[in-house]
């Protein structure tokens, strides 16, 4: 009897383990994930993803400061991020900004010697074309088809419809980035399916006309200047972006295009938009109150949004020992400008151009201070103390760490519209006069110094005027690169300024600089993406 | 039928069973096994001669082998000893001596899903047992192995007591997945990757406890595990009771460890004599106005003498009728690194019964341990290399827990300066606790109407929790912002496994053959369970009168308070074995695996293997005495790979950003849905390879061996490689892609080359050869490809040196090619323009050599006379290089003069360099790192009979890491990583033990 029970029960216990073991169990989904169903079933789940589709530019990944990148096999936070990629583009490669440190290839941009194979072109790449994709999925999954398919009605529903403007704006700037460092783009849209498809690759020309025609197409669609959220995109910004996009079409497609420049300008400058009266406010950590002047930023936030790229990257950047002038604890002691910079400022105290803040507790302004024998040291160059991880008001910033900063990353201010207003008029544009011009460098030049002390004459308004005072004004914003490209002086002999090309004195390089390589590995793993010319 | 309830029934099974008692009807035969000098012969196999029976003796060289009662005759046999037969008609217990060298016939090995005699192999085996086993203080099985078998390399990642090592079998078949082998326990194939709180869960297991370890090196000896394979199986098969008086061992082991060699950097007059004459050169006398008038050993502060203890009693023999073995083990180890400790209790209890006439046997073997870590802070070691010797360790006052700290002109330390390497120790508590418990329990029953056909089912659990704190006080100079930190992490990980099958097998005698199926049924789960925590500030270390103060630190809180990630595996298996004449055999296998990682249309695997041996010396040779066994071995087989793949990654999903990853619209902070990057398609890598090989042995099996040859291909690579940019989430994903070709030769030779009544001496050598290429990695051709960047390493920030590209070994090296002065000194910044076009960018990289060795040697060899025993093993490395990360990061000036206003230290490769910033391109710091080892020298002395004969004795002496031999120039050639890079490894020690080992 002991023995029928005892086979008896082995006989129950290898059925049912085989029983057990042939259920299908083998189809598992993670806890904490969501499917597009869920991810998508009510209204917050679209904020949430459209935060991402704005955040593209702000963070490295769904980890603040890192850890979950959303770009693959680089260095997170020097690398992936918008923002600091943006600035070693468009700041690096020019008289404006040098750097110290030993990070791969980065001496590289300076040197105006870069290569396809380089990483952080790779990684600005990878970043823009992921950021036009996450905007493709929100508007993949925001159809009214879609919308209607979950049962979202109603006030939601009108929201998130509204919102595919916004996310088509971002689009749209990645895109223009995209034509302004790469020249031709990786092209996918809406249509593209995930995981299947091969993109395909259009001209520097063709993204041009797509870029328009988006931002004409949304114009309507997204709300009146000032009328949105804090942070969102509106037809301001629409505006800002079509008027630098004209600015440089000669450059992008051949083809002037400054009456389309002055007519946008135009537009943002009649939107209420006023100067903020004091400058250094507009790069400090509470500039998001300066919504006058700044169209469109970049929020950051030193709990909430943080990364090693963002506006944190420029407090840290460019501290030394000074750190404490930046509003951080402690500086990276790497990034300045050169004597390029310096002498497009008669007084490089502050005392009389109050956009000259190159002074810190550790820094002169002495030529000895600001001529640079080695690059590598951090204590040779002009030091630029512009973004401030300080509040204006006083009180404290977020971080009390002070590691991260608040600063908001201004992508269009009034006085660039005033800029390329006066460019596009002397360079020819119609629809705008001179006196107008005139009257707009002043508004800019009268709050630099504080009063008329600054203003030129019609006879000094002239396009290499316009350069420099583009230089004065704007930089370390993301312009530089972009302007020398405009005036013919970013690789030729025409303007040289230390350590240009590499040679302590500068010198004159191949003009293929003018447009960076397509990064080496994105053409092999896209057969349809050809090389710029030189490359 | 729920997991819990399966748990239940087991349970209830098992104590059902213990209850009874068996009425055995095959005779027990229990006995001792020693050697000439009679001291006993542990892992000696017994065989019923006559049927594939067999056990192996434990330590104290007993066994109990149950026999049908027609057997009449018992072989013994152990590597170095000659085979014997014993009569054991009549008797119930019996005494053999083993002597001289010697036929190992009818040795028995541990294989996939069972045992086999060793001549019957057919696949690339290699079993190591107690006797061939590393000496010393050794608190982890996998170092039992090291140099002990050609294609195996187990390489320490450091001296951390409870470290980790890195095990390859013939050198790894992956690129970015796993080159982990499988590892099975007592057949449960164990969780490899580790637990939070564990730097190594194969310490969890007490080497003592060990009786022998496989390793299934070629495909046709591990296709039986299917997708996990590809890298091989170690099998650990732990000691089992035998039958008989209840007999016990104690093990004692006392161990002193001590620093070996530290890195050669400056000393503090030095630096002082640096700065000053740099000083005088620039006439800037910043840096002058920071030294110091100390000189301080850092190196000499952070290390320490450590000993250790490790102490195991066993009890082994029978209750009632029922063999058991219990063993309980006690182990506490300082590192040499101060306040690096690990501790660990074992205890394990076996129990093997047979009821229902012996027809139905039953194994049981549960394994619990608790480990205690406490980690040091290896960032210590790094900052021992580079802090200022002219600073004193104390500052003399009492900020800054009293260590000497680089501050700001605010008093606040330098954000990015080095730290004080002994306020890094000592200002941080960092334990965890690990527990886990291996269980199983195996049933085989025979069935009464049809004996040659059995059942066996396994059922195993392997469960471990992991959790710890990581402390560091407030007045810490890395971590006084947030008012000190404090983090504790859980998790636990349960691994089921549920295994059945049939086993049947027939002798056909017609035609002198014989035959054995396997068919089964497995199923397994792995599953992990988080839990996550915020980090807090914490202060208590530095000063325990102050009331910890715990508050969260702003951004740590978890998105999600746990996770619960797990995967599972069905497989079917066959197998079949085909002996003819005893001359002809073949093996043939199959698996199939279905797992959850992929997607349901693809997500079964096959997995075939094919093997034939021939006697050759039973054909051909079979007169020719001085020739005692010739086999030759071919096999071939498909091995797969699945840990390179996430658990979900065929998914389309979303997932949460973290609240510090937000973006601000109006007022409001939104959290990100990011879509993730998935890949439907993806599966397992697949690794076929063939092996061709030849067992030997010679005058009387004095000198025994084996060559074989291997070639190994893996397709459909898990390789992370560059996604066409906006054809899906990620620029970068897992996917098979590209292939990977690699061939060697492994020999193994031991020899007794002295066999005398008071004298013998054994040497053992194994040579391997191993030569890996990556073929292909795209899957479509482009002439421009470069390869792919891997190796990231420490000093600016994303800088990596190697690359896996195609026609290259993997995690080649990607330099620039330093040019050199008249003199032989390297030019700083200088390097070749290889592509000739008149300027040196990253296009003008190329690669120079790789990390990998060419050739590995392990080496043993031990003499015998009368009591006393010496032992020397070593291994070697040869064609294997380092990129000496130390010396590019500190051997510059830029390291002694920070430009972050502090001074550091250099190494002394500065002397040489002069290098005034850091050039970590240059193939300058790309070393030769060919070694060769002294592991251990140990003696051992066989008192006998102690205690009016009652007890055994031996006594036994090591010293570990006597010595390396080698030209790398940095601090140790061996390197556990695959990339290939030297950055401040946690010393090995060399360590000075005595033990005792009395059985009574």
């Amino acid at each position: 009897m002991k023995y029928t029970m005892i086979k008896n029960t082995l006989l129950a216990l290898t059925t049912g383990v085989l029983l057990f073991s042939c259920s299908k169990k083998l189809d598992l989904f993670p806890q904490n994930d969501f499917t597009s169903q869920n991810a998508y079933a009510n209204a917050d789940g679209y904020l949430s993803v459209l935060a991402k589709v704005y955040g593209g530019l702000a963070t490295s990944g769904n980890a603040g400061p890192a850890g979950a990148s959303d770009i693959q096999g680089l260095d997170e936070g020097s690398q992936s991020p918008f923002i600091r990629g943006f600035f070693n583009c468009q700041e690096l490669p020019t008289d404006e900004a040098v750097v110290a440190w030993n990070d791969q290839t980065i001496k590289d941009f300076h040197n105006l010697s870069w290569s396809s194979s380089d990483p952080f072109l790779k990684g600005i790449y990878a970043r823009l074309v992921y950021n036009v994709m996450v905007a493709n999925e929100y508007l993949r999954e925001s159809t009214d088809a879609k919308l209607a398919s979950r049962g979202i009605a109603g006030n939601d529903a009108t929201n998130i419809k509204a919102s595919r403007a916004e996310a088509r704006f971002i689009r749209a700037f990645n895109y223009w980035v995209m034509i302004d460092l790469f020249g031709k783009c990786t092209f996918i849209d809406e249509n593209n399916n995930v995981g299947t498809d091969l993109p395909k690759e259009r001209s520097r020309a063709e993204v041009f006309t797509y870029v328009e025609t988006e931002l004409k197409a949304i114009e309507s669609e997204l709300k009146a200047p000032r009328s949105i959220d804090y942070g969102r995109v509106d037809q301001g910004s629409c505006w800002a972006l079509l008027a630098r996009l004209y600015l440089n079409a000669q450059v992008y497609t051949g083809t002037a295009r400054y009456t389309d420049a002055i007519t946008y300008a135009q537009k943002v400058i009649n939107a209420g938009y006023a100067l903020h009266s004091n400058y250094r406010e507009l790069f400090m950590a509470d500039n998001h109150k300066r919504t006058g002047e700044i169209i469109f930023a970049v929020n950051c936030d030193g709990l909430r949004t943080k990364s090693y790229g963002n506006t944190s990257f420029f407090v840290h950047a460019a501290a030394g020992d000074d750190a404490n002038d930046f509003g951080v604890g402690g500086g990276w002691y790497g990034y300045r400008a050169t004597k390029g910079l310096a002498d497009r400022f008669s007084d490089l105290t502050g005392a009389t151009d109050k956009r000259a803040m190159f002074i810190t507790s550790a820094f002169g302004v002495s030529p000895a201070q600001i001529a640079i024998s080695d690059v590598g040291n951090f204590s040779n160059g002009l030091h630029v103390n512009k973004y401030r991880n300080i509040r204006a008001d006083g009180l404290g910033v977020s971080d009390v760490n002070r590691d991260f900063a608040d600063i908001d990353f201004p992508v269009f201010r009034l006085s660039e519209m005033y800029l390329i207003y006066a460019e596009a008029v002397l360079r020819g544009g119609t629809g705008g006069d001179a006196a107008t011009a005139l009257s707009h460098i002043n508004k800019i030049r009268q709050r630099a110094f504080g009063n008329t002390s600054g203003d030129i004459t019609s006879a000094q308004l002239t396009t290499d005027f316009i350069l420099d005072e583009r230089a004065r004004e704007l930089y370390w914003e993301g312009h530089r690169r972009t302007d020398l490209i405009r005036y013919g002086r970013l690789t030729t002999g025409t303007y040289l300024w230390p350590w240009k090309g590499g040679v302590a004195s500068g010198t004159s390089v191949d003009s293929k600089y003018n447009i960076f390589p397509i990064p080496a590995s994105n053409r092999t793993a896209n057969p349809n993406l050809s090389q710029n010319p030189g490359y | 039928m729920s997991w819990s309830n399966a748990r239940t029934t087991v349970l209830f099974v098992l104590s059902m069973l213990l209850l009874q008692i068996a009425f055995a009807q095959d005779r027990v035969i229990t006995g001792r096994v020693t050697d000439a000098n009679g001291a006993p012969v542990g892992g000696a196999s017994v065989v019923a001669k006559g049927s594939s029976k067999g056990v192996v003796t434990n330590e104290a060289g007993r066994f109990s082998i149950s026999v049908a009662p027609s057997v009449t005759t018992l072989v013994v046999s152990s590597t170095g000893f000659t085979g014997m037969e014993v009569a054991i008609a009549g008797k119930s217990d019996v005494a053999v001596t083993l002597t001289g060298s010697t036929a190992n016939l009818g040795e028995v090995v541990v294989v996939a899903y069972g045992t086999r005699r060793k001549s019957d192999l057919t696949g690339s085996v290699t079993s190591v047992g107690p006797k061939e086993f590393q000496k010393g203080n050794i608190n982890s099985a996998e170092q039992l192995l090291v140099g002990k078998v050609a294609g195996l390399s187990v390489t320490t990642g450091g001296g951390a007591a409870g470290g980790g090592s890195r095990i390859r079998i013939r050198g790894g078949a992956s690129l970015n997945a796993s080159n982990d082998p499988l590892i099975v326990i007592d057949g449960v194939p164990v969780e490899g990757n580790g637990i939070a709180g564990s730097a190594n869960l194969l310490n969890t297991i007490n080497p003592n406890d060990i009786e022998s370890i496989t390793v299934l090196k070629d495909a046709s000896a591990a296709a039986l595990y299917g997708s996990r394979a590809s890298n091989g199986v170690l099998i650990v098969t732990t000691k089992k009771g035998t039958q008989g008086k209840i007999k016990y061992n104690y093990n004692n082991l006392f161990a002193l460890g001590t620093i070996a060699k530290t890195v050669p950097v400056l000393s503090g007059d030095e630096i002082r004599s640096i700065v000053t004459t740099d000083a005088a050169v620039t006439g800037n006398n910043t840096y002058k106005n920071l030294l110091g008038t100390a000189s301080t050993d850092w190196q000499k502060e952070i290390y320490q003498t450590a000993p250790s203890f490790d102490n195991t009693i066993s009890a082994s023999g029978s209750l009632g009728k029922m063999p058991f073995r219990a063993s309980l083990g006690y182990l506490t180890q300082d590192g040499i690194l101060k306040t690096n400790n690990f501790n660990r209790i074992t205890g394990t209890l076996n129990l093997s019964p047979k009821f229902l006439d012996n027809h139905l046997s039953v194994n049981v073997n549960l394994k619990g341990s608790q480990t205690k870590n406490r980690f040091a802070n290896e960032g210590a070691i790094g900052s021992a290399v580079s802090f200022d010797p002219t600073k004193p360790v104390y500052s003399g006052n009492k900020n800054w827990g009293g260590y000497y700290e680089w501050l700001q002109p605010n008093g606040l330390p330098i954000d990015l300066s080095s730290r004080n390497p002994l306020a890094l120790l000592m200002l941080r508590d960092d334990r965890s606790t690990v527990s886990r418990f291996i269980g199983n329990v195996q049933l085989d029953y025979k069935l009464h109407f049809l004996p040659d056909l059995h059942i066996l089912v396994n059922l195993g659990l392997d469960q471990s929790s992991g959790q710890g704190n990581n402390n560091i006080d407030s007045v810490s100079a890395t971590n006084y912002k947030t008012g000190g930190y404090r983090s504790h992490y859980e998790q636990q990980k349960v691994n089921q496994l549920a295994d059945v099958s049939l086993f049947y097998s027939k002798e056909l005698k017609s035609i002198k053959g014989k035959i054995d199926v396997l068919v089964g049924h497995s199923y397994q789960s792995f599953l992990t369970k988080i839990s996550n925590f915020p980090a807090f500030s914490y202060r208590a270390i530095a000063d325990p009168t102050r009331p910890a103060k715990k508050d969260t630190i702003q951004g740590s809180e978890p998105v999600f308070l746990t996770d619960r990630p797990e995967y599972r595996l069905e497989s079917y298996i066959g197998r079949v074995n085909f002996s003819l004449q005893d001359k002809y055999l073949l093996t043939a296998t199959i698996r199939s695996d279905a797992s959850s990682k992929l997607n349901p249309k693809d997500r079964t695997g096959y997995f075939p293997s094919l093997a034939f041996a021939w006697k050759v010396k039973e054909d051909l040779f079979k007169n020719t005495r001085q020739l005692n066994e010739l086999k030759l071995r071919i096999g071939w087989g498909v091995t797969g790979q699945q840990d390179g793949i996430g658990y979900y990654s065929y998914i389309p999903r979303y997932s949460r950003g973290t609240p510090t990853a937000a973006y601000q619209f109006g007022n409001t902070y939104i959290s990100y849905l990011r879509p993730e990057g998935y890949d439907p398609s993806i599966r397992w890598e697949s690794t076929t390879t063939t092996n061709l090989g030849l067992d030997f042995g010679f005058l009387g099996n004095r000198i025994t061996g084996s060559v074989d040859y291997y070639q190994r291909n893996t397709k459909d690579l898990l390789a992370n490689v560059a996604v066409a940019a906006g054809a899906n989430f990620v620029n970068e994903i897992v996917t098979n892609v590209g292939n990977i070709e690699s061939k060697g030769l492994e020999i193994n030779v031991n020899s007794a080359i002295i066999r005398k009544n008071d004298l013998s001496w054994d040497l053992g050598l194994n040579f391997t050869y191993n030569k890996a290429n990556i073929t292909n990695l795209l899957k479509n051709p482009d002439p421009n490809f470069k390869g792919q960047d891997v190796t990231f390493i420490g000093g600016g920030t994303g800088n990596s040196i190697g690359i896996h590209a195609v026609g290259y070994a993997p995690n080649s090296f990607l330099m620039y090619k330093q040019i050199y002065s008249s003199t032989g000194a390297p030019i700083e910044g200088l390097y070749e323009d290889i592509n000739r076009d008149g300027m040196i960018n990253n296009d003008d990289r190329y690669i120079y050599q790789k990390p990998a060795a060419d050739v590995l040697l392990g080496f043993n060899t031990q003499v015998t006379y009368k009591k006393l025993t010496v032992g020397i093993a070593g291994h070697g490395s040869f064609g294997n290089y380092l990129y000496n990360n130390v010396n590019s990061n500190n051997g510059v000036l830029r390291a002694i003069k920070n430009p972050i206003n502090f001074i550091g230290n250099a190494t002394r490769d500065y002397l040489t360099t002069r290098f005034d910033n850091n050039r970590y391109l240059s193939d300058y710091y790309i070393d030769n790192a060919s070694f060769f080892r002294i592991d251990n020298i140990n003696f051992g002395y066989n008192v006998g009979g102690v205690f009016k004969n009652k007890a055994s004795l031996r006594v036994n002496a090591s010293i570990q890491n006597v010595l390396v031999i080698t030209k790398y120039g940095g601090l140790d050639p061996e390197n556990a990583g695959d990339g290939g890079v030297d950055n401040n490894i946690y010393p090995r020690p060399r360590v000075y033990s005595l033990g005792i080992n009395l059985d009574f």
